[in-house]
């Protein structure tokens, strides 16, 4: 029956073994014999195991949707409509508010006429979204009606703006090129963080201007005299709002904005002084707005210098039609490009546009390429911040790898040399188990696509510590049997069974440890769990399993009257 | 057979007021550290930036100018209360960490300004070798803003709190729960005398210190159960013993076991302290650390307390059975109910 089960056992651990050295070092292909060579072994075990990025180099973002910002810019413009709403059906509105403090979201007006509420209310509701009752709860007091966003809803939209930035920098990325990009969410669902991870990328600072570049772009009816007058422009904002003429308050149907004016290029001027900062006064809503852009591209500027480049636009069918009527109709009129809430040129209308424009400015090859890119890919419909990033030269990474690897190797010798002369015959058992631990760990790594990461490192070194630990807490416990006059067969059998118990509740308590730290656990965190897990529950194969087969093969030999140990 | 450390026989539990005192000195120290320096406006703790929020900009020099000139160009670029942290194994590369300025300042960039004072940085995608032309390369960032940095700190926090949990009911299902209880308080023992190192001697907790503490938990629970399993084996085999005494004998049985390997992991360490560099120097300290204390204190520790924890609990259940001899016959007497409920709170101390 001894034979028997031995024969199994060696079964199992031959193909075990067999499949973890392939695991490991065999290409996911069919082989070749070149494989098989130094380098080819090298090669491949580059592409198996799946480095992370603090190895391998690359960087790691964070960054936050400021969907507070989002929620803002909504309950102003829903406050503009309902004011100008209110207006155009003959009510009279005494003033008003939109509040828009983080948690706090409400449109206020005010009425001359505190009885026409339920009109108002109406007449509102008819042409703004305030009337749908799940985002917004309606409540009158007094003179005043209000809208205040519902909590649900700031969720709702709030999470639907950070899948919309979600997809937006998936599409910039794309752009990009860069490869095998991983875009996650991040932390807790009410966040709004999302991860990026870009192995690899050497320029992180222009992928992050890139990603963070909002580009709401907005053409804009400038007021003020049609040309041949000059464009009507202020050299502060007081003067622009001094000009509306409503006692220093800007209506709802009008914007004041800043403009830096472009300097007309020429060899005699020097390219970096800028005009001073002006103000203009331009109507609200906007023309069109990027979202009914069809295309953008970057053109080198006309009679400008060699570095001086431009954006060229197209629209959308829809966008084109709008656009048209409304350059048809405002022949010589002043129209200004808006990016990002600054005025980037102002034009007059010489003749009816449809679906074309530029936006000029001072922009270098690549930033007008790079703007472009975002163009194309849509505005975010709020600005994202960084909260973490992470960047790790393809050298710093090769350092850490060769230190992580020869403090593992240093103390692996160690180890091994203590086994071998404390222990001797039974030594090179435990040094069997131990390398076997190694191989199969990492094709562990393998087959869970598990990645290794610095601490991932630590990890492995733990898992050395406590795999001897497993062979000195069996070999021990049979040296202490031997003492008490048991024969060497089952002092082995007992000395394994004894210390078996030992070794699961050790092994299972760093296990449940370590499913925390995954399942809850962070970046670096999470490598150590993994690593450890791994590595402890092929320890129980190869330091219990496979130690004592090498003991039942031993024994099944001869009867031994000692043992080396 | 070659063997250190058999048949010996010490009073391991004799010593445990000598034992428990060493701890709460070494624990007094740590905190005492870690107060005082709140309190005249230091740090108690040396945070990284992943914690504290910062920049910290590794940069690698083709001839590196003085940590001084650095500084004075940081300072000029409004770069202020910037460190400058030589690497020991890379004589040519630096670290500058730049202290958090409020959420969308970009410490990098002004580093980068700084250092182009120097000559300037090798083009995106080439190393500094490659680039005649460049005197500086930034080979590695990280950045955290103090949203992420408080994030990255509940977190850690929270996440070792779990594990010890963990840990606790396992260790209460598979024993009791005062041995389970015990190796938690020890392994808490073990956290925050390694703390107060880090403390006294200012060394900067990051990440993978945390992993490293994590680590220290892992290691210091696997060496206590060695020991109760002992124990518990032990209790069965000779009844008659005290736990006094099976607990001692056990952790003599067991020490050979204990030096041996945990000498061998204590070589590993050394290893990594030596030969791991820069990068994971604390790491490795946190490691060193807890390895020493983490064999300690399933000894001096972890021991005592169950022991005593027990005896006491042992005491209580004396004292309840005596009083069970009353409602007994109470019950005998057809008393009932009352005796019924003094059963049931006799028995709540033991669960």
């Amino acid at each position: 029956m001894k034979k028997k089960n031995l024969l199994t056992r060696v079964i199992i651990i031959a193909i075990v073994t067999v499949v973890g050295i392939y695991l490991v070092i065999g290409p996911r292909r069919r082989p070749n014999l070149r494989d098989f060579t130094w380098s080819g072994i090298k090669q491949t075990l580059k592409s198996n195991i799946h480095l992370g990025l603090d190895l391998q180099g690359g960087s790691h973002l964070v960054m936050r949707v400021k969907t507070e910002e989002y929620l803002k810019r909504l309950t102003e413009e829903d406050y503009t409509a309902a004011q100008n709403a209110a207006k155009d059906a003959g009510y009279e509105i005494k003033g008003g508010q939109a509040n828009a403090n983080p948690g706090n979201y409400r449109v206020a007006l005010q009425l001359a006429d505190p009885s026409k509420a339920t009109e108002v209310k109406e007449a509102v509701e008819k042409k703004v979204e305030l009337g749908d009752s799940n985002v917004w709860s309606y409540a009158s007091s007094g003179d005043t009606v209000s809208w205040t966003m519902t909590q649900s809803a700031q969720r709702t939209l709030s999470d639907n703006a950070t899948t919309q930035a979600l997809n937006i920098i998936d599409s910039r990325i794309n752009a990009l090129g860069i490869a095998e990009p991983t875009l996650q969410t991040h932390g807790a669902q009410s966040s709004h963080q999302i991860l990026l991870q870009m192995p690899g990328v050497q320029d992180p600072e222009r992928v992050k201007r890139i990603l963070q570049g909002e580009s709401r772009l907005e053409l804009v009816h400038v007021v003020g005299p049609p040309s041949p007058a000059p464009a009507t422009t202020y050299p502060t904002e007081m003067d622009a709002i001094a000009s509306l003429g409503s006692a220093g308050t800007v209506p709802p149907n009008r914007r004041v904005l800043p403009y830096q004016e472009r300097i007309e290029k020429s060899a005699a001027t020097d390219p970096n002084q800028q005009k001073p900062k002006q103000w203009v006064v331009v109507e609200l809503p906007a023309i069109i707005d990027g979202s009914e852009l069809r295309n953008a591209s970057a053109i080198p500027a006309q009679g400008g210098r060699a570095d001086d480049y431009e954006i060229n636009f197209s629209l959308k069918k829809t966008g084109a039609e709008k656009f048209g009527a409304w350059t048809g109709a405002h022949i010589n009129e002043y129209m200004g490009v808006v990016l990002n809430g600054e005025v980037k040129s102002i034009a007059y209308i010489r003749s009816q546009i449809f679906d074309s424009g530029q936006i000029t400015g001072r922009f270098t090859k690549q930033s007008a390429e790079d703007l472009a890119l975002t163009l194309r890919s849509g505005a975010l419909p709020a600005p994202i911040e960084y909260l973490e990033e992470r960047t790790v030269g393809p050298s710093l990474g090769q350092d850490s790898i060769r230190a992580g690897v020869r403090a593992s190797l240093v103390g692996l010798a160690l180890v091994v040399v203590f086994m071998l002369f404390y222990y001797r015959g039974s030594g090179v058992n435990a040094v069997v188990a131990l390398l076997l631990n190694m191989i199969l760990m990492l094709a562990g790594l393998i087959v869970f696509g598990a990645t290794l990461t610095l601490p991932g490192i630590a990890g492995i070194i733990l898992t050395i510590g406590m795999a001897v630990d497993s062979n000195v807490l069996i070999f021990e416990r049979i040296r202490e049997e031997l003492r008490s006059g048991k024969t060497v067969p089952s002092a082995v059998d007992l000395g394994f069974d004894r210390a078996f118990i030992t070794i699961i509740d050790t092994h299972v308590t760093t296990i449940i440890s370590s499913l925390f730290l995954f399942v809850f656990g962070t970046g670096p965190i999470r490598g150590f769990a993994v690593t450890l897990v791994i590595g402890l529950l092929v320890n129980l194969f190869s330091a219990v399993y496979v130690s004592r087969t090498i003991f039942i093969w031993l024994l099944s030999r001869k009867k031994m009257e000692t043992l080396s140990i | 057979m070659f063997q250190v450390l058999h048949d010996i026989n010490l009073d391991w539990l004799g010593n445990r007021k000598w034992f428990i005192g060493i701890s709460v000195l070494l624990m007094l120290a740590g905190l005492g550290s870690a107060i005082v320096r709140q309190a005249t406006g230091r740090q108690a703790f040396n945070l990284g930036v992943d914690f504290k929020g910062g920049t910290v900009v590794t940069a690698r020099f083709r001839q590196k100018p003085s940590d001084d000139a650095i500084r004075n160009a940081l300072t000029e670029k409004g770069v202020r209360d910037a460190v400058v942290q030589p690497v020991t194994d890379r004589p040519d590369t630096v670290l500058i960490k730049v202290p958090l300025e409020g959420e969308g300042q970009d410490g990098r960039t002004k580093v980068k300004e700084a250092l182009n004072t120097f000559g300037g940085e090798a083009a995106p995608g080439t190393e500094l070798e490659a680039d005649q032309n460049a005197s500086y390369k930034i080979v590695g960032t990280d950045a955290v803003g103090a949203i992420a940095g408080a994030q990255l700190r509940n977190k850690a926090i929270a996440v070792t709190l779990a594990a010890l949990v963990g840990i606790l009911v396992y260790i209460a299902a598979r024993f009791e729960w005062t041995y389970g209880a015990a190796a938690v308080i020890a392994v808490f023992h073990d956290v925050l005398v390694t703390l107060g190192f880090f403390s006294i001697f200012q060394i900067e907790i990051s990440l993978n210190v945390i992993a490293a503490l994590l680590t220290l938990v892992g290691f210091s629970v696997n060496d206590t159960i060695v020991v109760f399993d002992r124990i518990r084996e032990n209790r069965k085999l000779h009844r008659r013993d005290s736990l006094y005494k099976i607990t001692n004998d056990s952790i003599n049985q067991t020490l050979s076991r204990t030096v041996i390997t945990n000498g061998l992991v204590f070589l590993s360490v050394l290893a990594l302290v030596l030969f791991g560099g820069d990068v994971l120097r604390a790491f490795s300290l946190a490691l060193f650390i807890g390895v020493v204390f983490g064999t300690y204190s399933s000894i001096a520790i972890a021991s005592p307390i169950m022991v005593w924890w027990e005896q006491r609990l042992e005491a209580a259940n004396r004292e309840t059975a005596l009083s069970f001899n009353q409602p007994r016959v109470m019950k005998a007497a057809g008393a009932a109910k009352g005796a019924k409920r003094s059963l049931r709170d006799a028995s709540k101390p033991l669960h």
